[in-house]
């Protein structure tokens, strides 16, 4: 005969299933907003990384999206 | 080598990139990998950026030569030379130094090739005998 398993193990379970999917997604945010950035390099040389969340990179990476849609239309 | 033939080596040389295009001095399509309805609409898009891109980084270090846009759906890349604007899209993730060196290889490809000089006639010996006694 199986015995019932414990209340207290099932709890555990459900919190650690949980707390992994949970910790998956925030990886996967973090790493997209990672990934969002504006590249530039100038004639001399030098380069810039604008990252996400500065009002200059705000202003173009919208317009990069738009132009992937376009051209996967 | 003309625009469109360049273009159609590129996306067969590179699988990263999913579609570009080539822009004059001027802002004209000189050659897209887009058909002729996304190709204007994409056009007018990536000259937004550019400006847009332009405004962004201040232009602290000079001119412009080139860009990658990266966004978790894709990034965009530009690059220029003096007469013309290359831009070209890629999925996710893609190997950057790879993407720019196809792209540089491709615009450098548009130099036209500079017509060969017209030979010279070869002096005969009649000829240089003349120019002697004269």
């Amino acid at each position: 005969m199986r015995r019932p398993v414990p209340r207290r193990k099932v709890v555990t379970g459900i919190v650690l299933v949980a707390g992994s999917v949970a910790g998956a997604v925030a990886f996967r945010r973090r790493a997209a907003r990672r990934r969002d950035r504006v590249d530039v390099y100038f004639e001399d040389g030098s380069m810039v990384t604008l990252g996400d969340g500065s009002p200059e990179a705000s202003a173009v990476l919208p317009l990069a999206r738009r132009a992937l849609e376009t051209a996967r239309s | 080598m003309d625009a469109a033939q360049a273009l159609t080596d590129l996306t067969e040389i590179s699988s990263q990139i999913e579609a570009a295009i080539v822009l004059d001095a001027e802002g004209s399509t000189l050659a897209s990998t887009l058909d002729e309805q996304r190709g204007p609409e994409f056009a007018q898009v990536v000259q937004e950026l550019l400006a847009a891109v332009r405004r962004a980084s201040g232009n602290e270090g000079g001119e412009l030569a080139q860009a990658e846009i990266a966004t978790g759906e894709g990034s965009v890349f530009l690059v220029r030379d003096e007469q013309r604007t290359i831009a070209a899209t890629t999925g996710p993730e893609p190997t950057v130094g790879l993407v720019f060196y196809d792209l540089k290889s491709c615009l450098r490809s548009f130099v036209e090739e500079k017509p060969k000089p017209k030979p010279r006639p070869r002096r005969t010996k009649k000829d240089e005998e003349a120019g002697a006694s004269a």
